[in-house]
């Protein structure tokens, strides 16, 4: 029986669009940005300051980040000029 | 005279010997940093380079550390390579190290043994090999100038194997082998390209491609760490069957054999082994046989790979022996005795009650002397006839026996 579990050679060889390349970062996370999306002027700068680029654009009218790599740094918080990104405690959200 | 060419040699140094060896393999990519007693090598290799005869990309790093990350992407790149080094320079390229055995890229690297930084010491010793050994890397021990040229070639055919694809590491004493002149038979050039055609016959390794998807290194959580480590320990443990295979048709090609993993010298009907490697061996079997003219049944096992570590085949031959005595050029510490002989000790119970005890001798340059050879042989002699003898004996050190056991921590 073949040994090959995620790997398919013997080496840790993986293509770029395998899981394991992407590791889900997003639980790593203890607070979380929560876009206030009256308030966002659509500038981006959330998006340029994101370390692992996960502001994702809705609607072109707000940022919102995707919460499976989000690993809550706050830079957003930080960078937003209208303070529009506000971090939440983890433990307030049931999901 | 016969037109059957059947050799060529020249008088050159273990150093030469590696150089050659890697011109003769035909690498694409060499990056190496030099260092005592290694620098001859890339001396070599550039003048080899500079005159055309190597058409190899050269790339002369700032230090070891780039060197190994070098050869170790261009390895992953498809391509087959050579580096070099010794001591305070496999220290400094340690990371690198243990990412190309995680990497699985089949790099071939010489380290001419050397005591490892802690003191100061320009001078021969295993240490430097023993600090590396849990790298996950293969490692060969040569004995002396040939061995150093065959055991290069060997490498690749071992490194690049489909099966295997681990790095293979040679060792050689420095100062010793390194410096030492001596009549070698160098392999033509096509009887090389012979042996090493065999790899161009197996499924092509996976490599780096410009513009790829595929990446190497990327992370191994949880279960995918398991299993890359278990591969990785399943290669070594077929690597020590493979290196048997390529030493028989090695011998078809270039009519030299040295046993595989390890090599017996006067073993069958011998009662006292001595376990040794390296250019040790060569004194070892001089002893041997002046002992043996004096009627005392001695042996000598050579140990060739040490890493993987040859258990099969050594407790196959050393079982039934009356007493086994393990000669080391390096210290383990937290040990009372050398690395080899610890190691060995694992083992003990497999052996049919031969008896082990551990020799320490040979650091920094000083020589493992015939004396020396004799009076190991002696002591051993002395616990197969049953006689009580010290567990670990630091030979060129008697200060260490006249001590008072019970201050000196009872070794």
């Amino acid at each position: 029986m073949s040994l090959n579990k995620f790997f398919k050679h013997e080496g840790p060889w993986s293509d770029a669009n395998d899981p394991l390349m992407c590791t889900d970062t997003g639980d790593w996370r203890t607070k979380r940005p929560v876009v206030d999306k009256d308030l966002c002027i659509f500038c981006g700068f959330c998006a340029i300051y994101c370390p692992i680029q996960v502001m994702e654009m809705v609607e072109n009218s707000y940022f919102t980040p995707d919460l499976n790599f989000c690993k809550g740094c706050g830079i957003c918080a930080k960078e937003c000029p209208k303070d529009a990104i506000s971090m939440m405690p983890e433990g307030d959200f049931k999901k | 005279m016969n037109t059957k060419r059947k050799s060529q040699i020249q008088v050159i140094t273990g150093n030469a010997a590696a150089a050659i060896g890697a011109k003769l393999v035909r690498p694409d990519v060499v990056a190496a940093y030099p260092i005592t007693p290694q620098t001859e090598i890339i001396e070599q290799i550039s003048k080899f380079h500079a005159n055309g005869e190597m058409d190899c990309e050269l790339i002369t790093v700032e230090g070891e550390n780039s060197a190994m990350n070098a050869v170790m992407a261009a390895s992953l790149a498809g391509g087959r390579v050579f580096t070099a080094t010794s001591s305070w320079g496999l220290v400094f390229m340690y990371d690198a190290v243990l990412a190309t055995a995680g990497a699985r890229a089949p790099v071939v690297m010489v380290n001419v043994n050397r005591e490892t930084p802690g003191i100061i010491a320009v001078s021969s010793g295993q240490q430097d090999m023993i600090s590396t050994r849990d790298a996950g890397w293969i490692f060969l021990i040569a004995e002396d100038c040939q061995e150093v040229i065959d055991l290069v070639i060997q490498a690749y055919r071992l490194a690049e194997d489909y099966d295997i694809q681990v790095p293979v590491m040679v060792h050689y004493d420095g100062f010793y082998l390194s410096y030492l002149s001596e009549g070698v038979d160098v392999p033509f050039q096509e009887d090389v390209d012979k042996f090493l055609s065999v790899l161009k016959e197996q499924p092509e390794r996976v490599k780096l491609t410009p513009g790829g998807k595929l990446g190497c290194g990327s992370h191994g959580i949880l279960d995918g760490y398991l299993e890359l480590r278990y591969k990785h320990v399943c290669a070594m443990e077929r690597s020590k069957e493979k290196f048997e295979q390529i030493d028989g048709e090695f011998q078809e090609i270039f009519g030299r054999s040295y046993g595989g993993q390890i090599e017996e010298y006067r073993m069958d009907d011998a009662d006292v082994v001595l376990v040794g490697s390296g250019s040790m061996c060569g004194t070892i079997k001089t002893v041997i046989d002046e002992k043996r003219e004096a009627g005392i049944k001695v042996g000598l096992l050579k140990i060739r790979m040490y890493r993987p570590f040859p258990s099969e085949v050594m407790v196959k031959a050393l079982k039934g022996k009356k007493a086994i005595g393990v000669v080391d050029r390096s210290l383990n510490f937290g040990f009372k005795g050398g690395p080899i002989y610890t190691e060995l000790k694992a083992f003990e119970t497999q052996l049919d009650g031969a008896r082990l005890v551990s020799f320490i001798d040979g650091i920094a340059n000083t020589d493992i002397t015939t004396a020396n050879v004799a009076q190991m042989i002696d002591t051993t002699c002395d616990l197969a006839a049953g006689k009580s003898v010290r567990e670990v004996t630091w030979v060129s050190y008697p200060e260490a026996q006249k001590a008072n056991d019970s201050k000196n921590g009872g070794l």
